[in-house]
């Protein structure tokens, strides 16, 4: 199979300082790789590395579009950038504030996709808005409302609605289960979980969480000091871990 | 026709400019301003507005006030529609202020610099005591006495003892490799994002009391740059134009201008090493607030260059840059008083039709919602002033049978 | 320009000491240079060096630099403020033209072979030869959504007006309809998305395939921009929500028309209201032609 991304030695760094010395991974369709690491580990460069949010100094970012065709994203005009990423990518901030409009209703939120790709039914519109919100479990009636009347759990499903509602292949999210109660977590994580599934999403997930990359990410990246120390089966590295530092992060996350 | 709309013949307009030439004249038994007493006795006054006119000329200037009325912002306009009309021929070398003639030179970051500290004519010190004796006339002062010091000499500025340290940062005009020749804001489109160079011909010519608060706004906090007064001198200078046909400089005229370089202290970046680095202000004439106040925006400005946070509106060059000048600003907010009736038509449409959609609504509300009859008879009218409108509570819902007449209104129907 | 010789109004002698058009020709040729630019690439705003002009910004210097440039001594000018001729702005106008140019003047629409206007398109249908100039004091039609140009720019070059749609959506899901009343947004050619300058949007179908050519000049915010004859011109709408202009159920009381923008002039302070049109010399005319109809109140 061939992957779907393909990150090789991509490195960033700050005044001398790597923030990602030489990363290389592939991923696949369907595969949700989860990236751990303390803050300061690279890990957040990492994605937005990936993400075209910030420069990298070298390496390269090969995606593999649609129709099958491999597409070097350093080079790629920033036209077709921005319109890869409004269609087949997604990316989940931590913070739903950073991810949303929050000056504007739930259902122009999920709209908004669809008129960046030239969709012009309101009727359409509507009815893609409704199916979405019943995807993420909000309810209809707050099409209507603006997110900063949503919980944060609920501002963070809209977050999910209004990236999936173009059916993205590739979705990357910060710490997307970050700011929110454990109990909402669960919640969160077992909707993404799926659908994860259901829609057949790549994701890479990053978060500094244990039991998050526990329950929804198949491979494994261990990041320190801008580079992987371990990468793996998500079980296999949870559960054996040989590099030391990831022994550390292990023993001192409860078990679940 | 029983209506006269903000309509007007010629003739209204030609009697509106005859009644402000009167106006503007006052009493014939009082004499009339020269253009000399204006451009002597109101010097600080030419200076500004030929800095903000952005045309060094005191003998228009000093028209352009008398015909204003004494606005100087309105004077400024006049000067610059006038220089709308002038050819640009030449640039001029970039003027030598370290062989300016020194009219007054201090600066606050040493005791005493080379060159020496001169208070010159200021108000610095100067008691502000409404002088009551200046209003009797023919008042007689005399120049009191100073050594004599060599006018061709150059006065080194106070900077270049910390340049000699490398404890200031060479700005990126200093860069001999930069050859590019300077934007011209009068001849060019200002775009963002923008070079220092068109910054600081917008800032000379920016309104002396926006540039004022915006610098102010820094010291309070607003994108805070601890600044210091490195050195502010004032005096003449010679401006020199080298055209191309001649092949040598040749020195067109003295100008008096007023310029401050500003200190600032920088604790550096992962680029940069701590160091000080610089605010500039030039204006025309003697006007230290207007220059200070340049130098400090200018170094506010500076921030994304130097990969400092922007938190403070001074620190947006958008926000600085397109709001600075005067000439466009009162031209904007002025023009309200032009007739809009077309588009506040539109709006008025469009507002009567959302309030018939509003009323409509609230009204269907209300039968779902209300189960007793509609508030009319005696216990219902002590609500009479609550804020919220009451379906068929007529004191309280504006009276629309007179504001929209139903067959007049607009319909909606497609193009 | 140069299109009919008769001359409609008595040329006056152009004041001594300003150059033809009170700009120098060095200016009008760069002024120029932006609106040929601004008629190859329809809609996409041009930045020129705007000048100050003897008249305030915001009061039609970007409207007066374009005329000023493009006018030649044949021309006969038309100027319009509110769709009439006898404004106090129009009437100022003009008169700074007739100083600095000692041109012909017109109120009427179908001799004019330049016409500056301010909020409106003449009622007459325009043809082709006749430049239409519009006074534009905000050209940038992203602005309400992205208050930085650096950032607008970016959206325009590439194409992003997904958010404006969003905006028309908010207004759908609010207010039943598209809720903008003048300056109403269109895209032109397909490809830019430009303000029609603050005319109200009854006159927006006639930009559309217009067989004169159309300058919008901005002098505070230094833009010039153009339709060139028979643009493409679609005012933004959903298919299931279509653009709509305004209608009036009563005709004009002075001349009886039942398709113009109609003004409504408040006559007391009692609400007594006349409803006429706005566009005074196509109202004069049809007054004259005695085509005055009997009004039909429904």
């Amino acid at each position: 199979m061939q992957p779907l991304l393909t990150i090789d030695n991509l490195s960033k760094t700050y005044n001398s300082i790597y923030a990602c010395d030489r990363i290389s991974f592939d991923l696949y369709p369907g595969q949700v790789l989860g990236i751990i690491g303390e803050s300061g580990s690279g890990k957040s460069t990492l994605l937005n590395a990936i993400a075209g949010h910030i420069p990298v100094d070298a390496g390269e970012i090969v995606y593999c579009d649609r129709s099958g065709q491999p597409i070097n994203l350093r080079t790629l005009p920033e036209v077709h950038h921005r319109k890869l990423m409004k269609t087949e990518w997604g990316f989940v901030q931590q913070n739903p504030r950073d991810g949303l409009r929050m000056t504007v209703t739930a259902g122009a939120n999920i709209g908004e996709r669809l008129l960046d790709v030239g969709e012009r039914h309101y009727g359409n519109i509507r009815s893609e808005a409704i199916e979405w919100l019943s995807q993420v479990e909000i309810p209809h009636s707050r099409m209507d409302d603006l997110p900063s009347t949503f919980s944060g759990g609920m501002q963070q499903r809209l977050q999910l609605a209004r990236i999936l509602v173009t059916q993205p292949r590739l979705v990357l999210m910060d710490e997307p289960t970050g700011g929110l109660d454990v109990s909402v977590q669960a919640k969160l994580l077992d909707l993404m979980r799926s659908l994860v599934r259901t829609l057949h999403l790549s994701v890479i997930l990053v978060t500094h969480d244990i039991g998050v990359v526990r329950l929804l990410a198949h491979r494994l990246m261990v990041m320190q000091n801008g580079q992987v120390v371990e990468t793996g089966l998500t079980d296999q590295v949870l559960d054996d871990p040989h590099h030391p530092y990831t022994q550390q992060l292990v023993s001192a996350t409860l078990m679940p | 026709m029983p209506y006269v709309a903000v309509k007007g013949g010629e003739q209204a307009i030609q009697n509106a400019e005859a009644l402000l030439k009167a106006k503007r004249r006052g009493e014939l038994a009082v004499p009339e301003l020269s253009l000399e007493q204006i451009k002597q006795q109101m010097q600080l006054a030419v200076n500004r507005v030929m800095a903000e006119g952005s045309l060094y000329d005191p003998d228009l200037a000093a028209l352009a006030i008398k015909q204003s009325w004494g606005d100087l912002v309105e004077a400024a306009f006049l000067l610059r529609a006038y220089r709308t009309t002038l050819p640009r021929l030449y640039y001029s070398e970039p003027v030598e202020t370290d062989r300016m003639h020194i009219q007054r030179r201090i600066s606050a970051i040493f005791k005493d610099a080379p060159g020496g500290q001169k208070l010159g004519p200021t108000f610095d010190y100067v008691h502000r005591l409404l002088d009551f004796k200046l209003a009797a006339e023919n008042n007689q002062f005399s120049v009191p006495t100073t050594e004599i010091v060599d006018a061709t000499e150059a006065t080194p500025r106070v900077l270049n003892t910390l340049v000699h340290e490398g404890l200031i940062g060479a700005t990126k005009s200093d860069d001999p490799a930069d050859i590019s020749p300077p934007f011209d804001i009068t001849r060019q489109s200002l775009s963002t994002p923008t070079s220092r160079d068109a910054r600081l011909q917008n800032l000379a010519r920016a309104d002396e009391g926006f540039l004022l608060s915006m610098a102010y706004s820094t010291q309070r906090g607003y994108g805070k740059n601890h600044p210091f007064a490195g050195e502010i001198r004032v005096g003449e200078v010679e401006v020199v134009i080298c055209p191309e046909e001649l092949g040598f400089d040749v020195a067109i005229a003295d100008i008096s201008v007023t310029e401050v370089q500003m200190v600032n202290q920088f604790k550096g970046s992962k680029q940069i090493p701590p160091q000080f680095t610089q605010g500039y202000g030039l204006t025309f004439g003697y006007n230290e607030r207007k220059a200070m106040a340049m130098a400090l925006v200018d170094r506010a400005l500076q921030a994304k260059d130097l990969g400092e946070a922007i938190d403070g509106p001074a620190q947006n060059e958008e926000f600085v840059l397109f709001h600075s000048d005067n000439i466009e600003a009162q031209g904007f907010v002025q023009h309200l008083k032009l007739p809009h009736y077309i588009d506040f038509q539109a709006e008025l449409n469009l507002i009567r039709q959302l309030r018939r959609n509003y009323d409509q609504a609230q009204a269907e509300q209300n039968g779902v919602e209300q189960t007793s009859p509609p508030a009319s008879d005696s216990s219902a009218s002590s609500l009479g002033h609550a804020p919220s409108p009451h379906n068929g509570d007529s004191t309280q819902v504006p009276n629309l049978d007179h504001l929209s007449p139903e067959p007049h209104s607009p319909s909606e129907v497609p193009a | 320009m140069t299109l009919s010789p008769q001359l409609p109004s008595s040329p006056a002698l152009p004041e001594p000491g300003f150059n033809f058009a009170y700009l120098d020709e060095q200016t009008k040729r760069s002024i120029r240079r932006a609106a040929l630019k601004a008629v190859a690439i329809p809609g996409h705003q041009i930045p020129f060096s705007s000048r100050e002009m003897p008249m305030s910004y915001g009061w039609g210097t970007g409207g007066v630099q374009v005329t000023a440039s493009v006018i030649g001594q044949m021309d006969t000018l038309k100027v319009i403020d509110q769709g009439a001729d006898d404004t106090t702005n129009a009437v100022n106008i003009r008169r700074f033209f007739r100083k600095v140019c000692g041109i012909n003047t017109t109120e009427r629409t179908e001799e004019a072979t330049l016409i500056q206007t301010r909020h409106r398109i003449p009622e007459t249908p325009l043809r082709e030869g006749q430049i239409m100039v519009y006074q534009v004091p905000m050209p940038e039609p992203l602005y309400f959504i992205e208050p930085s140009r650096t950032e607008a720019n970016k959206m325009h070059a590439l194409e992003e007006y997904g958010p404006v749609y969003v905006r028309l959506y908010e207004d759908i899901t609010r207010f039943g309809h598209i809720a903008m009343a003048y300056d109403y947004p269109v895209m032109v050619n397909d490809r830019y998305l430009m303000k029609p300058s603050p005319i109200p949007r009854f006159d927006n179908p006639k930009l559309h395939m217009n067989p004169a050519l159309q300058l919008f000049g901005a002098g505070r915010e230094k833009r010039i921009y153009a339709l060139p004859p028979y643009t493409k011109v679609k005012s933004l709408d959903f298919e299931d929500h279509p653009f709509t202009v305004e209608t009036w159920d009563q005709p004009c009381e002075f001349c009886g028309a039942t398709d113009t923008y109609l003004d409504e002039v408040v006559t007391d302070d009692q609400g007594s209201r006349l409803w006429i049109c706005s566009d005074t010399d196509y109202c004069n005319q049809r007054q004259q032609n005695n085509h005055l109809l009997t009004p039909t109140l429904s």
